[in-house]
């Protein structure tokens, strides 16, 4: 990495008139900072570090798991599920249609009352407890199974779905028992049958983010999976029934839409919780509007990144890489909109650049792979096209040179510049590793661009300045904020949306609610 | 008002001997008692009458639709007195001035919007005269007034208390496993639009409002169709309370005709639905899908209001905050 040289202008105060020259200085800063590219050559090429996969043996078709049994579909259809780093098929899975559901669910009602509801909480943690062991013990082929499914590099899943997976199992597992501490006075009790649906992008830590607080406050659960990525869940099924868990209190069902649409939609059911889209996240609060059903929503994200001039920049340039490229973005939280105070844009961005140039794109299972597949095509093609909006709305694309596997579905890292905030890219959530800058000159100007959006799910503060990084988390109207770090998560610390984000919270003794009635 | 408040409490004390129940009393032949159902009486003083209507943005002002409903001025007597009925104009402008309070009210320190919660309280008491008149009028045996009355002042004096106690019970410092600070407190949520229940009318009302205003939301109240004045006579004791304009807002109407819209306004944060009919709260529940509100409806009977211990209970005021959680590296 370069030295960097700090900006050769005295640097105005946040909030300070403009300097006098406001025209000519970037013209003089970018001469007396060179930008000085990056270049290794050959220094930098890596030798492949495949993890392998022998060992790994998928079944060549899954079918749903109600009642404790591995079920086939009534409709007896099937889809494929395929590795979108090789668009090739890794398995079929099963079609679950309404009777399916109505199986699942009903298993789940029988579980609830004749087992889950009867054991002793301390069993009942015991129970999840074993979950999280049992994920530890498996986790090489989970993490594998994740990157080949989904399309995420190995060292992600490796590092932090899977085993922030058993971490969320193994946390809630020990509330079990000590709900009416959690609520102290408040009488808290179980709702019953839970029906739940995940995404795709982060597969079996979504599962164990809805099945973890649902199961230790003693509910039941029919998870279904996105039909994208259902072999971690599956294979999570497979451990719950390894696990001895009482049959039906989890049942797993795969599907599309269609059979999320009629789990929600499912009279007996009482508690729906989604992770997903805040169009498909309306729906679905509105097919159970009028009905007595509890719903938390976990919907889409816009975060604002803040990078004040006073900020640690070489930290805070980590920070941003990590919070739009982790998972390709495919991360509701991701810090897809870049705020950066104007006394430092050009530096930031030419460090992003560089930073940038050195991400390695390709294989999932390779362990150097910073930038894995697209999920999917319809992912793909809806990047394209926001990416498209935005250089037709004329801002402008940085794409650094990346070579682009043959087969499969990628795109690479890239910046917008010249972001203004109607554009596209900086209203929608584009769930792909596409980054949009804007800048701005005082604190005030940072904390209104950055609530300018209908989302609220989490925001980035980066300055060295204490009483400043409090004053904007104060007035970021977002449920998480990261300040001088990003995209960090742990189970005993609660995360969810504001405005269109979402409602609920799951993680920490404030997710425990989702799932109880409480005085 | 003075006068007005007499005349109620002596037609209620002439008519309370014989009707405890507070129903009819008297007949047209006692015109003499009340001074003004039937003919005139030279030499009586003529009593004030008074306009009541809608509190918004701090202010009283009638309905922008020119319309009106109409109340009995009390029991027996054949008086009418004119209400407005809000239109979804006055909703809108009511949701303005309550959005643009929100940020003052929210910013204020805990401690004095409790202060001004118990100042509310304050105000009640001296005020509670009025307040047990108008729910005499509404229908309200004498004793039950009172009663409410006294239940709605210390519902105040104990919402004032949570102001600054609640986040102690909602947040938390979370053990996450890395070298952070990490910690979840509770927000305000912004403007909540609040269906009040029919009955208790004034105790219903404190009790959906105060929750909502003690952690920093402002809100817009439909109030009770039962009996609109008495929520407006309250709507005087928050007009004294040193409450700023725009934090309360309370609309007299007909909840049907006004609350799908509030229900489907962006600026509207969230819902506290009492009572609806089964259809009605499924399509206000469906319009709020629109900003994602968050929907919160309870049905309680009369005597749940005025069991304190649950109507006092936190879980209210948690149900309208956001909780966020706040991540610091903690390192040299």
């Amino acid at each position: 990495m370069s030295v960097e040289q700090s900006p050769g202008k005295a640097t105005a105060k946040p909030g300070a008139a403009p300097a006098q020259s406001p025209a000519q200085e970037p013209a003089q800063l970018k001469k007396a900072v060179k930008p000085l590219g990056l270049d290794f050559g050959a220094a930098w090429e890596y030798a492949p570090a495949p993890e392998t996969a022998d060992h790994v043996k998928l079944e060549a078709r899954y079918e749903l798991f109600i009642g404790g049994k591995w079920q086939a579909p009534s409709s007896k259809k099937y889809f494929d599920t395929v590795s979108p780093s090789t668009e090739e098929k890794l398995a079929e899975v099963a079609d679950a249609d309404a009777t399916d559901v109505d199986n699942a669910v009903k298993a789940a009602r029988v579980a609830y009352e004749k087992y889950w509801s009867k054991l002793r909480p301390i069993d009942r943690g015991k129970y999840v407890y074993r979950i999280s062991r049992a994920i530890q013990e498996k986790a090489r082929e989970l993490a594998i199974v994740e990157s080949m499914d989904g399309g995420k590099p190995i060292k992600e899943s490796r590092d932090f779905d899977v085993p922030t997976a058993a971490a969320h199992f193994f946390y809630y597992a020990g509330w079990a028992d000590k709900l009416q501490y959690a609520f102290a006075g408040r009488n808290p009790r179980a709702l019953g049958v839970a029906g739940q649906v995940i995404p795709w992008n982060f597969p079996l830590l979504m599962a164990a983010w809805k099945l973890a607080p649902a199961l230790a406050t003693g509910n039941t659960c029919v998870l279904k999976p996105a039909e994208t990525t259902p072999l971690t869940a599956l294979l999570l099924a497979k451990i719950i029934e390894e696990c001895d868990l009482p049959p039906g209190v989890v049942n797993v069902i795969t599907g599309a839409g269609a059979t999320g649409a009629a789990l929600v939609g499912h009279a007996d059911v009482d508690k729906v919780a989604f992770t997903g889209s805040t169009d498909v996240g309306k729906r679905i609060q509105k097919a159970i509007a009028g009905s007595k059903k509890k719903l938390t929503l976990e919907l889409g994200g816009k975060a604002a990144n803040i990078v004040f001039a006073d900020a640690p920049l070489d930290q805070a340039i980590e920070g941003i890489i990590g919070g739009i490229f982790f998972n390709q973005g495919h991360v509701c939280c991701a810090g897809s909109r870049l705020l950066v105070e104007e006394a430092v844009f050009d530096v930031v961005i030419r460090k992003l650049k560089d930073r940038m140039s050195t991400l390695r794109l390709g294989d999932p299972l390779d362990k150097n792979t910073d930038i894995g597949a697209i999920n999917s095509k319809m992912q793909l093609d809806k990047i394209r096209s926001l990416v498209a909006s935005g250089e037709s709305e004329g801002a402008e694309r940085f794409t650094p040179d990346c070579a682009i596997p043959a087969r499969g579905y990628w795109f690479a890292p890239t910046l917008f510049t010249g972001v203004s905030q109607s554009h596209r890219i900086a209203r929608e959530e584009i769930f792909g590793p596409v980054l949009s800058v804007l800048s701005f000159r005082t604190p005030e100007e940072a904390v209104e661009k950055a609530n300018n959006t209908m989302y609220g799910l989490s925001a980035g503060i980066w300055t060295d300045k204490g009483s400043k990084s409090f004053w904007v988390a104060q007035r970021l109207r977002a449920g998480v904020v990261w300040a001088n770090t990003y995209n960090k998560f742990d189970p005993s610390s609660p995360f969810g949306g504001y405005k269109e984000s979402g409602f609920g919270r799951e993680g920490g003794r404030q997710g425990l609610l989702a799932y109880l009635e409480v005085d | 008002m003075a006068k007005k408040k007499d005349e109620v409490g002596q037609a209620a004390e002439s008519g309370g001997a014989s009707n405890p129940a507070g129903g009819p009393a008297g007949s047209p032949e006692n015109g003499a008692t009340n001074g003004h159902s039937n003919g005139v009486n030279v030499g009586e003083r003529v009593p004030v009458r008074k306009a009541y209507k809608l509190y918004l943005g701090g202010a009283f002002v009638r309905s922008e639709s020119g319309r009106y409903t109409q109340v009995a001025e009390g029991p027996g007597l054949s008086g009418k007195e004119n209400v407005s009925r809000a239109s979804r104009k006055d909703g809108r402008d009511a949701v303005k001035v309550a959005q643009a309070a929100w940020e003052g009210w929210s910013g204020r320190s805990a401690f004095n919007r409790g202060q001004i919660l118990y100042r509310l309280g304050e105000m009640m008491e001296a005020r509670k005269v009025e307040l047990i008149a108008s729910l005499e009028a509404g229908g309200q045996s004498r004793a039950d007034a009172e009663r409410e009355t006294h239940a709605s002042i210390d519902r105040a004096i104990a919402y004032a208390g949570w102001c600054d106690k609640y986040q102690s019970l909602f947040a938390s410092l979370n053990p996450v496993a890395g070298p952070h600070f990490n910690f979840t407190t509770p927000e305000s949520m912004g403007v909540v639009a609040i269906a009040a229940p029919a009955r208790p009318a004034l105790l219903g009302l404190l009790g959906t409002i105060l929750p909502v205003i003690a952690s920093g939301n402002t809100c817009v109240v439909l109030a009770s169709e039962a009996d609109p004045r008495t929520a407006i006579v309250f709507a005087e004791t928050l007009a004294t309370s040193d409450l700023p304009g725009g934090v309360v807002n309370i609309l007299t109407g007909q909840v049907k005709e006004v609350l799908p819209h509030l229900a489907k306004h962006m600026e509207v944060a969230a819902l506290d639905l009492h009572e609806l009919p089964p259809d009605l709260r499924k399509s206000v529940e469906e319009a709020a899908t629109i900003n994602v509100k968050r929907v919160r409806s309870r049905d309680l009977g009369v005597a749940d209001w005025f069991d304190a211990a649950a109507a006092e209970s936190p879980r209210w005021i948690e149900r309208f905050v956001e909780m966020k959680t706040i991540w610091h590296p903690a390192g040299q």
